[in-house]
């Protein structure tokens, strides 16, 4: 951390961490934090890296673009892979065979159970563990050592402060088990999927693998020993969080949003079969993550193709060149809506490389923002880190039912099957009223529970058909001439979507948004800030250490709450509003 | 005096090596999320010197740090400085040709103080490598370029020894080892870092490398050389659709030119891999790759060659021949395994 004075008043410093590490990717904050008012006001988020896929995959066999696009990304490729296989799928008019589905399913699943895990004890949480509560909060880590684990004799942590030390970085128990869950969930990924994390055998048309009932078997043990981690986990999670909202009044402002939410949905029915756009609406709704789109606190949707519609790609402070003169792929989607120029199927993409200037343009990332109709403006959604987003919509849409999970309109009921040495057990995830650094990191817990419930499932579904015979897994895919096509899913953090135009048999546009750029995206053209600009000059500093020997764990927690995976930056900067003229600044402000 | 059970054991073990991981080339961070997969060994087996003779490894990669900002960064300006001795600089990602960037960048991590503008990648590894005992590149962007080096790629990637010249060593002599892979595979990048610190410790020879860098003893054989479906290749047995267990070379696998252990080695822990297990070779651990071998999904034109050879010739005749075989002979049981009163097993019973 570098500290800099810059204000004769005593209390104001800027400060920066560059780079912010537990993260996929290179993250950067550059920060003025008024230690008088505990409180960062405004926040520069950039990106440190540039490739240009979609510049690079123009004029290629688009069978060619789920092996490409995996390599966007070293922790979701897996999840880029599927997505340019649902997209490949819709443009081709092809689904797999049940089985090649459920195995989609049941590798996207793993990747949910070890990504989450991973992140969750092996990166994120360690925000939270005895070290570094030692260093940020020792009157806070001295209640804890006094304080009971309200659910101690599930998980066997008696006291907070015992739970804090079973995370601690390469000598606590629970962050050790954990990198060895997180080996034995991407074997699981890789039985169905071949490799992790840029997979082999996910193709369009089903899964190359070649399942048998071995496969299953093989799946099964590691997600039986993963339900009974995920039992003593969720326990575990809420006890913690809990113990910060209560003995840190105002904890639930830590990265404090409005709710402004988007999610895909993922997991299609298997029994349902259909990737064309024209049913787009009604397949949609019978995923077993709902899509939908959150406005201030409101499920505005749940319809894919009207999510379809309201996205748009924003410049403003990014290194690029508007695209308003470039050709125009697209102007109605397949079922005649008018796609706007500022759509996904119509961006062009015109890199600028230039010096960063946070006054104008300081990222490589764009702004993807959604259009509200009802009030003509562009709102900076975030993906709360995955599951927040994917939890919140399908509990208020209420259409998820199968056997252990059950979205009731305002929360999820989950039941964890028996296993070997723990009974069944019920969890129930309800919607929060805020959305925070806390209940982002808590929903990604039920997640990881949420998970292993409908793997089970799609293992049943798988069985069913190996036993019956039915052991084929792939169809042949044949590119047509010319095809416009959308696959949307969800990266463990949150919304995917590839949009691709297929002319003369070759890709001519394919458009890939990860969630990153929806949460790390900087001020668009609007002058919007982008998610993590404004959920972290949101939050208010609760660190027991002065200006000398600050750490910034609430805005690391602010920040790693998102699950940040893009190699990307985020720099804060606060002036009172007003912006100053300051030559030569240390950290890059001005 | 504790038993040695390795040379100089207690010697090596107080050396302390640190590992300089750079994330921030034009990457995914695949090979280090890769990398906390691995089993053989783990990162923990590393870090921990579990096995004999091993020095004090410290390990700074991004994305498993405790310490956060320049707190994390200090050891990149230690190493700079020559504070840090032994060091392996590992590189992750591509080089982005930032002569092409004016002034601007296309990959960098850290900001120059005086500037305030960020530190492109491509400066530290300038700044690092004439410091360093060992310089490895980790995965193929980093060794050969990858995808982000493809045709009509916009920031002229390439790989690190593009960047600092194919016969560059190391002050330690040490030419650049290249791990390829997309991502490589996780076995394959700890166990490398495992012997390059036994060789800074002088408990190894240098490493041997192919002519493209990779160590040989991972890279000497071909994926079909090493994969579980080259008997059905023998037998002109091909997979006609996705899914089957024959052998994928019809449907677009490379295996047959390409140096890889994948399918010996697994993926995590011995489970997965690409041919092996039904996924089509692309060819991921080749300086040619990506362009060289698009579409995928496509035979490569001489493997279609010899395959059909194969398929015409002796393979139908070999499988005819050694099913029939197992038929006959080898799927029976010996006449002497019965239930009837008598023994004819050839032993003369002496009761």
């Amino acid at each position: 951390m570098a500290t800099v004075e810059t204000k004769g008043k005593i209390g104001v410093r800027e400060m920066s961490w560059d780079p912010i590490t537990r993260i996929v990717g290179s993250l950067g904050i550059h920060t003025e934090i008024d230690f008088d008012a505990q409180k960062v006001n405004k926040c520069y988020s950039t990106s440190m890296i540039f490739r240009g896929f979609d510049i690079f995959m123009k004029g290629i066999d688009p069978r060619d673009t789920h092996f490409l696009t995996s390599r966007i990304c070293g922790i979701c490729g897996d999840n880029h892979c599927t997505t340019s296989v649902l997209c490949q799928n819709m443009a081709y008019g092809i689904y797999p065979p049940k089985l090649g589905n459920c195995a989609y399913n049941l590798a996207e699943l793993a990747d949910y159970m070890f990504d989450h895990a991973i992140y969750n004890d092996c990166m994120c949480n360690v925000d939270f563990c005895e070290q570094m509560v030692k260093d940020t909060n020792p009157g806070l880590l001295a209640k804890a050592e006094k304080t009971a684990s309200p659910h101690g004799d599930i998980h066997g942590y008696k006291t907070i402060a015992d739970i804090m030390r079973a995370l601690n970085p390469f000598t606590g128990e629970f962050y050790l088990e954990t990198l060895h869950v997180a080996r034995y969930t991407r074997e699981m990924y890789c039985l169905f999927g071949g490799r992790h994390t840029h997979p082999s055998t996910i193709m369009p048309g089903g899964v190359s693998a070649d399942i048998t009932h071995q496969t299953c078997t093989d799946y099964y043990v590691r997600l039986m020993r993963y339900v009974d981690y995920a039992k003593r986990t969720v326990p575990m999670h809420d006890d913690i969080y809990d113990f910060f909202l209560q003995e840190l009044p105002g904890y639930d402002d830590v990265g404090l949003r409005r709710t402004d939410l988007v999610c895909w949905g993922a997991f299609d029915d298997p029994d349902v079969l259909r990737y064309d756009y024209k049913d787009m609406t009604e397949w949609g709704r019978t995923r077993y993550v709902t899509p939908g789109i959150v406005l201030d606190g409101e499920l505005i949707t749940t319809d894919l193709v009207e999510i379809n519609l309201a996205i748009r790609i924003l410049l403003g402070s990014s290194y690029f060149d508007d695209w308003g003169n470039e050709e125009t792929f697209v102007t109605q989607d397949p079922l005649g809506n008018p796609v706007d120029k500022r759509h996904p199927w119509n961006k062009v993409t015109l890199p600028k490389p230039q010096a960063r200037d946070f006054n104008d343009k300081y990222s490589w990332v764009v702004s993807p923002r959604i259009y509200d109709k009802r009030t003509d403006s562009y709102v900076a959604c975030d993906t709360g880190g995955g599951p927040f987003a994917r939890q919140w919509v399908t509990a208020k849409a209420g259409l998820v039912d199968l056997p252990g999970v059950k979205a009731t309109g305002s929360s999820i009921q989950m039941t964890l099957p028996k296993t070997g040495f723990m009974p069944e057990m019920d969890l129930e995830w309800k919607i929060p009223e805020k959305s925070n650094a806390i209940e982002r990191d808590r929903a990604r817990s039920y997640h990881q529970a949420f998970s292993a419930i409908v793997a089970v499932y799609h293992l049943e579904e798988a069985l069913k058909e190996i036993r019956a015979g039915r052991t084929r897994s792939a169809n042949n895919v044949k590119v047509p001439e010319s095809a416009v096509s959308v696959g949307f899913h969800e990266a463990a953090r949150g919304v995917l979507s590839h949009h691709m135009v297929i002319r003369d048999g070759k890709v001519a546009n394919y458009q890939p948004y990860p969630p990153t750029p929806w949460n790390a995206n900087p001020r668009d053209s609007y002058g919007t800030p982008g998610p993590y600009e404004d959920a972290v000059q949101n939050t208010p500093i609760f660190e027991e250490n002065g200006p000398d020997d600050f750490k910034g764990v609430d805005i690391m927690r602010a920040v790693h709450s998102f699950d940040p995976c893009l190699p990307c930056g985020v720099h804060m900067y606060t002036g009172n509003g007003k912006v100053r003229k300051v030559m030569h600044t240390p950290t890059g402000l001005c | 005096m504790p038993v040695e059970f390795a040379p100089r054991q207690h010697e090596t073990e107080e050396i302390t090596a640190h590992v300089i991981w750079m994330t921030t080339g034009l990457s995914c961070d695949g090979d280090s999320v890769g990398m906390t997969s691995a089993t053989n060994p783990s990162l923990e087996d590393i870090i921990t010197g579990a096995i004999p003779g091993m020095p004090k490894v410290i390990v700074h990669n991004p994305v498993l740090a405790f310490e956060q900002g320049d707190e994390f960064m200090q050891a990149w300006y230690d190493a700079e400085a020559g504070k840090l001795d032994p060091f392996v600089l590992i590189l992750e990602g591509s080089l982005p040709n930032e002569k092409l960037s004016g002034d601007g960048y296309f990959a960098a991590m850290g900001d120059n103080r005086d500037t305030g503008q960020p530190i492109t990648t491509t400066e530290w590894v300038d700044r690092l490598a004439p410091k360093a005992a060992a310089v490895v590149a980790v995965g193929t962007c980093a060794t050969y370029g990858g995808i982000p080096a493809m045709r009509n790629n916009p920031t002229g990637a390439m790989g690190l020894w593009d960047h600092l010249g194919h016969n560059w060593k190391s002050k330690g002599g040490i030419p650049i080892v290249n791990i390829p892979g997309c991502p490589a595979q996780p076995d394959n990048i700890t166990e490398t870092l495992m012997y390059l610190c036994f060789a800074l410790v002088g408990r190894a020879p240098v490493p041997e490398l192919d002519d493209v860098g990779r160590p040989k003893w991972l890279f000497g054989r071909t994926a079909h050389e090493s994969c579980n479906r080259a008997a059905f290749y023998e037998e002109g047995d091909f997979a006609k659709e996705y899914g089957s267990h024959k052998c994928l070379v019809k449907l677009g696998c490379k295996g047959p030119v390409v140096k890889c252990n994948v399918p010996l080695r697994g993926w995590v822990n011995g489970i997965g891999g690409c041919p092996n297990v039904g996924g089509i070779c692309m060819a991921c651990t080749m300086p040619g790759f990506p362009d060289a071998y698009m579409p995928f999904m496509d035979a490569d034109p001489m493997g279609g060659i010899s395959s059909t050879a194969a398929r015409f010739t002796y393979g139908p005749i070999l499988r005819w021949g050694r099913h029939l075989n197992i038929k006959r002979k080898y799927d029976k049981e010996p006449e002497w395994r019965h239930n009837r009163a008598e023994l004819t097993t050839g032993y003369a019973k002496r009761w």
